[in-house]
């Protein structure tokens, strides 16, 4: 049985303009799978479709026994807490210290007023420090965020994803804002902990010579269809120029 | 007015980029013919100044020297600055909740529009006028300014309060919300921290203001040592007038400094 099945999905941000049209996709028990496509292609809509960030219009999400698409309010809420998302421009809370960002993964299991005067479990706050010291960030802990280089910023990012324990993990171009070195160690640090944590991971990326040495998998999307699905060593020549169309940028 | 498009172009000019507005123009012209006008109509003359200013002068000169004397200064003092810290907490307790509840990217439009109605009724009139009221409808003394002074706090601080969250970055709050994190942890983790320094700063002015306000409130019977300057003014007691007045004053001064501190501390 597969982690996540899409079944029929599509998203029409204006009725009659579909931005996915009718996406069928399975994502085994682990490693990663990387969506490749041009920019404005439904990728990122796609991502965010899974955990409902975006309401999907039609279709089918079917992810540990339950159908996302369906789901709203609390039940929505407590599937979420089993999705990790990593994103493009780290979106951590720029104000808070490293710590309490990592923690804000724990969100989701506690009340309001727990959360309001920060009472996290102690094995939570072992936890967090642990992935925080695993990720090479432990001395920045007390630090706030918006201290952080963009590198360092997306290895809390990171760890606050993977601190939700989740069965899945979503990251939307990971490394887009970042340098070629940085985003090879962004893209290692979440290989290693998503296999340690054994989490499969979803993730859309624009680098197609990162996504094919980090990837077991590799789904092409072109104007909101999938047209490739299948091994990195598949993707030639020809298969690039119908996901990205055109012929010149190829040439070296 | 035909534009060509630019990319047809082989020169450009000025004007394709700067292009003189109309609209702007005619409304200086409109401004400026509304100075004249209201001046006119107010019979506000070079001559009417003159004879102003040499009165203020003169009754200038009635304050010297200031008379500190008097008892019921301090008391008076006390009772407006009572006023001022009550009504600012409970003003801002109230606020809160509302300010949350009018922010448009949190709440559905009929909810955001309830709120504001609300915080719109709030800052429509001026303490004073709210004073006025709460005295007819709750007698005189300090609680009908603690009224007139708390619904200022909720317009003023519901007001600002709102703006900030409506300005805080999406992004943040859709990573919180990512987590599966209920919507009072949305507030806790993702919309709080972004607007706390700005909400810190807009208290610390609503209390400085009510502080000033609290001193004026008085004079139609609501409490505090604006009672006492009224009656002094009525008995032409224009030395005991600028006692008050300069009590008054260093008691606001000693307010910034204390709201400086508190800053520090919170920030």
């Amino acid at each position: 049985m597969s982690t996540l099945s899409i079944r029929h999905l599509v998203k029409e941000y204006v009725p009659g303009k579909p931005v996915l049209k009718d996406i069928s996709l399975d994502i085994e028990g682990r490693g990663i799978t990387a969506i490749i496509g041009p920019s404005g292609t439904g990728k990122s809509t796609l991502i965010r479709c899974i955990n409902r960030l975006i309401n999907p219009t039609s279709g089918e999400i079917l992810f540990e026994g339950q159908d996302l698409a369906k789901l709203s309010g609390q039940p929505l809420r407590e599937a979420r807490r089993r999705i990790g998302m990593v994103f493009q421009e780290y979106n951590l809370v720029e104000r808070l210290t490293v710590m309490e960002n990592v923690l804000s993964g724990r969100l989701g299991y506690m009340n309001a007023w727990s959360a309001w005067r920060r009472k996290f479990d102690e094995a939570d706050i072992q936890k967090a420090f642990t992935l925080l010291r695993r990720v090479g960030l432990a001395d920045f802990a007390n630090r706030r965020a918006d201290e952080l280089s963009g590198g360092q910023r997306q290895r809390v990012g990171i760890a606050r994803a993977v601190m939700q324990s989740p069965g899945l993990l979503l990251a939307d171009e990971p490394t887009s804002s970042l340098d070629p070195k940085t985003s090879v160690e962004i893209m290692e640090v979440m290989r290693d902990l998503a296999a340690e944590n054994n989490i499969p991971v979803m993730i859309n990326i624009h680098q197609v010579d990162l996504g094919k040495r980090f990837a077991q998998r590799v789904i092409g999307m072109s104007e909101g269809l999938v047209v490739y699905d299948g091994a990195p060593e598949g993707l030639d020549g020809d298969i690039l120029r119908r996901i990205y169309g055109g012929q010149d940028w190829l040439a070296t | 007015m035909s534009v060509a498009s630019l990319s047809e172009k082989t020169t450009v000019t000025r004007a394709d980029f700067f292009a003189p507005s109309l609209g702007k123009r005619l409304a200086y012209v409109a401004v400026f013919a509304y100075v004249v006008y209201a001046a006119a109509t107010l019979g506000l003359s070079l001559d009417r100044i003159e004879k102003g200013v040499g009165y203020g002068l003169r009754f200038l000169a009635g304050f010297f020297p200031p008379n500190f004397t008097e008892t019921d200064i301090i008391p008076g003092l006390l009772e407006s600055l009572q006023i001022a810290f009550l009504s600012s907490l409970i003003g801002t307790a109230l606020a809160i909740p509302i300010a949350v509840l009018a922010a448009r990217n949190l709440m559905p439009p009929w909810v955001s529009w309830l709120a504001r109605l609300l915080i719109i009724f709030c800052r429509s009139f001026h303490p004073v006028i709210v004073a006025i009221i709460a005295v007819k409808a709750v007698g005189f003394g300090a609680l009908a300014g603690i009224i007139a002074l708390t619904f200022a706090s909720i317009g003023f601080v519901g007001k600002l309060l709102s703006e900030a969250i409506e300005e805080i970055s999406k992004k943040q709050i859709e990573a919180v919300r990512a987590t599966g994190a209920s919507f009072m942890n949305v507030i806790a983790f993702g919309v709080v921290p972004q607007v706390m320094n700005r909400f810190i700063g807009f208290v610390a002015y609503e209390t400085d203001s009510n502080l000033r306000n609290s001193t004026m409130v008085g004079v139609v019977g609501a409490g505090g040592i604006g009672g006492t300057l009224f009656s002094a003014f009525q008995r032409f007691d224009y030395n005991f007038v600028a006692g008050i007045i300069l009590c008054i004053i260093g008691l606001v001064m000693i307010g910034e400094v204390l709201q400086i501190y508190v800053k520090r501390v919170f920030r």
